[in-house]
């Protein structure tokens, strides 16, 4: 193995058993991790199929009846199923207005602070909130806003004002939640965004400062073109999220009071499936929610390209 | 003079809107740990904000001395140790590879594993492979689907190809180091910041987690520490504010249930600060692009 690599000019007409000897190390160590792929993440796949079919667990995948799309059609029916997908949409989309753009602006705060404890200290109390898992976060927003016990309608209402129902009317509750989402990830999400300004060139702003640019004009022009493609990036992964659903802080943040705004794919997935039993039509729903979420991220994809940026691939 | 004026605004807006969000994020906690080092009384009567009113420990012995909570704890740490661990193995054997531009195939291997990035079969497909590889109800369903994460995988293989130079692998190369040898011996030592981040990515994620558990696990001698503190909490949230009065003190009382949320927490806030270093660092070479 201690041969020194040809150059690829002159490798182009080897053969696979050529790279297969060269690099058999380096093979060798991906064969498990190719396992793991497989078992967890492709051998799933197959079951997909059950949403094309009369499943039972008894009969098993292969025994079960093929079906057509009657189960698509049956979810296209269903009442609830259009209350969850509009949830999804809509809870998700407040998440992309509000929590796209606040990490970056934090990280733009946190760009101009020159007091170096200071920087430190709130960069390591922001990202505290993303390490608390969802149950808590959970547990605490209700020790905070439930109606009778909740700390801020107590001060609230020491301060003369009346209660806020923040967890039991439908709007109050969406705010809440988004709000929540907030506090949880937009610290977290500014240190992506201080890697790409931490790579931009110091001349930039020396320049700037010579043009007799002042720090709002400088962010401005230097800063954010600077971070252009990390922004462009995180957006396509954003909107692919779209349809997809953190299960763990629905399931933490719901109460039956405000279910026709808090239910969504995830746990009408969820009640479908694994409590009705209800497995080809859980799956379906889990399906159209797959596919939606792939082509948003192709086209976003795509138009960023399109648009002369780098996207994900 | 007036630009000066002007930045002494800009200054403060900076440091005020940066010191408020830091205080937001912080209150919560010592709220909660405000009532768990509380008078049961005190928190019944809605005194307690951000100190402590009758302090006293009592709701912490009463959490320590509740063996199934002990049991737990110390079953989400081993699961916590073991995620963490063949999740590092795991990452560094793909990552590593993938990192070589010369080697063959790599982009087909790339595009397998991003493709579940932003494609999963879903909830029930997951449960059925999990049944038929007969996982249920077992510690290793916690573990084994876990251990492989794209995400985890795709910041070692930026960090190993900004961090290291490719002078040093052609130097060791020549000096008859393989490619095992030269991962082991040069691209580990000078990955330390990325595994730590990793570790803790890994860790973090299991120790929080309890979806998976929530599907897969039904003895309750293999509930993570958040499966149980979830049935402890939202068993007392839906009786006290959405339901009927009463019942309420059939369940544990509030500081108790402060003490158990804090009980969950503290390691990861002891743990955080030590890692906080390696994961900035890490974070930033791992995130940027190829």
């Amino acid at each position: 193995m201690n041969r020194v690599r040809t150059n690829p000019g002159t490798t182009k007409n080897k053969n696979v058993f050529y790279y297969l000897k060269r690099d058999w190390m380096l093979y060798l160590l991906l064969v498990i991790p190719m396992i793991f792929l497989y078992l967890f993440f492709y051998r799933p796949m197959y079951g997909l199929t059950v949403a094309f079919k009369d499943y039972s667990i008894t009969r098993g995948i292969n025994e079960s009846p093929w079906v057509g799309l009657s189960v698509f059609k049956e979810i296209f029916g269903m009442k609830d199923f259009y209350r969850a997908f509009r949830n999804t949409l809509g809870l998700n989309l407040l998440d992309l207005i509000t929590g796209f753009p606040a990490p970056i602006i934090l990280a733009l705060l946190l760009n101009e602070v020159r007091v170096k404890w200071f920087k430190k200290t709130s960069q390591t109390l922001l990202y505290l909130p993303y390490f608390i898992s969802w149950v808590i976060i959970g547990s605490i927003m209700y020790q905070l806003f439930s109606p009778q016990t909740g700390l801020v309608n107590i001060l609230i209402r020491s301060m003369g004002g009346a209660t806020v129902p923040f967890l039991t009317e439908n709007w109050h509750w969406v705010v809440t939640y988004n709000l929540v989402g907030l506090w949880h990830s937009a610290g977290w999400g500014t240190i992506i965004y201080l890697a790409a300004m931490s790579g931009i060139n110091p001349e930039l702003y020396e320049a700037a400062i010579v043009d007799g640019a002042g720090r709002l004009r400088r962010i401005w022009h230097v800063t954010l073109p600077g971070i252009k493609s990390t922004i462009i990036v995180l957006l396509i992964i954003n909107v692919g999220r779209i349809t997809g659903f953190s299960f763990e802080r629905g399931y933490n943040m719901m109460n039956p009071l405000v279910m026709s705004v808090a239910d969504n794919l995830s746990i009408f997935v969820y009640n479908l499936g694994l409590r009705a039993l209800r497995f080809n039509v859980a799956t379906a729903v889990g399906l159209f929610q797959s596919v939606v979420g792939f082509i948003l991220v192709m086209i976003t994809n795509y138009a960023a390209n399109k648009a002369g940026e780098q996207g994900i691939t | 003079m007036k630009s000066d004026f002007k930045s002494k605004i800009f200054n403060f807006i900076v440091y005020f809107t940066l010191g408020l969000t830091v205080l937001i994020c912080i209150l919560p906690f010592l709220h909660i740990m405000a009532i768990s080092l509380s008078d049961n009384s005190a928190v019944m009567s809605q005194k307690v904000s951000l100190f402590p009113i009758g302090f006293n420990i009592k709701a912490y012995i009463e959490v320590f001395s509740d063996q199934t909570m002990m049991d737990s704890l110390g079953f989400t740490a081993l699961m916590t140790l073991l995620v963490a661990v063949i999740g590092l193995l795991i990452t560094i054997a793909l990552a590593y590879p993938l990192s070589r531009k010369s080697l063959k195939g790599r982009k087909i291997f790339m595009y397998l594993i991003l493709f579940t990035f932003y494609f999963n079969a879903g909830i029930i497909p997951n449960y059925i492979n999990i049944q038929e590889l007969g996982l249920f109800n077992s510690i290793w369903v916690l573990i084994l689907p876990v251990v492989l994460s794209p995400f985890n995988m795709i910041l070692m293989k930026n960090y190993i190809q900004t961090a290291i130079p490719e002078s040093l692998e052609e130097s060791a190369k020549l000096d008859g180091c393989s490619e095992v040898g030269f991962l082991i011996r040069i691209v580990l030592p000078l990955s330390k910041p990325i595994l730590a981040t990793i570790a803790l990515f890994f860790a973090v994620g299991r120790w929080n987690g309890f979806q998976d558990a929530l599907y897969y696990i039904q003895s309750k001698p293999l509930y993570p520490l958040q499966l149980k503190l979830f049935y402890l909490v939202s068993a007392a949230q839906s009786t006290e504010s959405f339901s009927a009065e009463g019942m309420a003190t059939a369940f544990t009382p509030e500081v108790v249930r402060a003490a158990s949320i804090m009980f969950a927490t503290i390691p990861i806030l002891i743990v955080y600060p030590f890692l906080q270093k390696y994961f900035v660092k890490g974070a930033l070479l791992g995130s940027i692009k190829e």
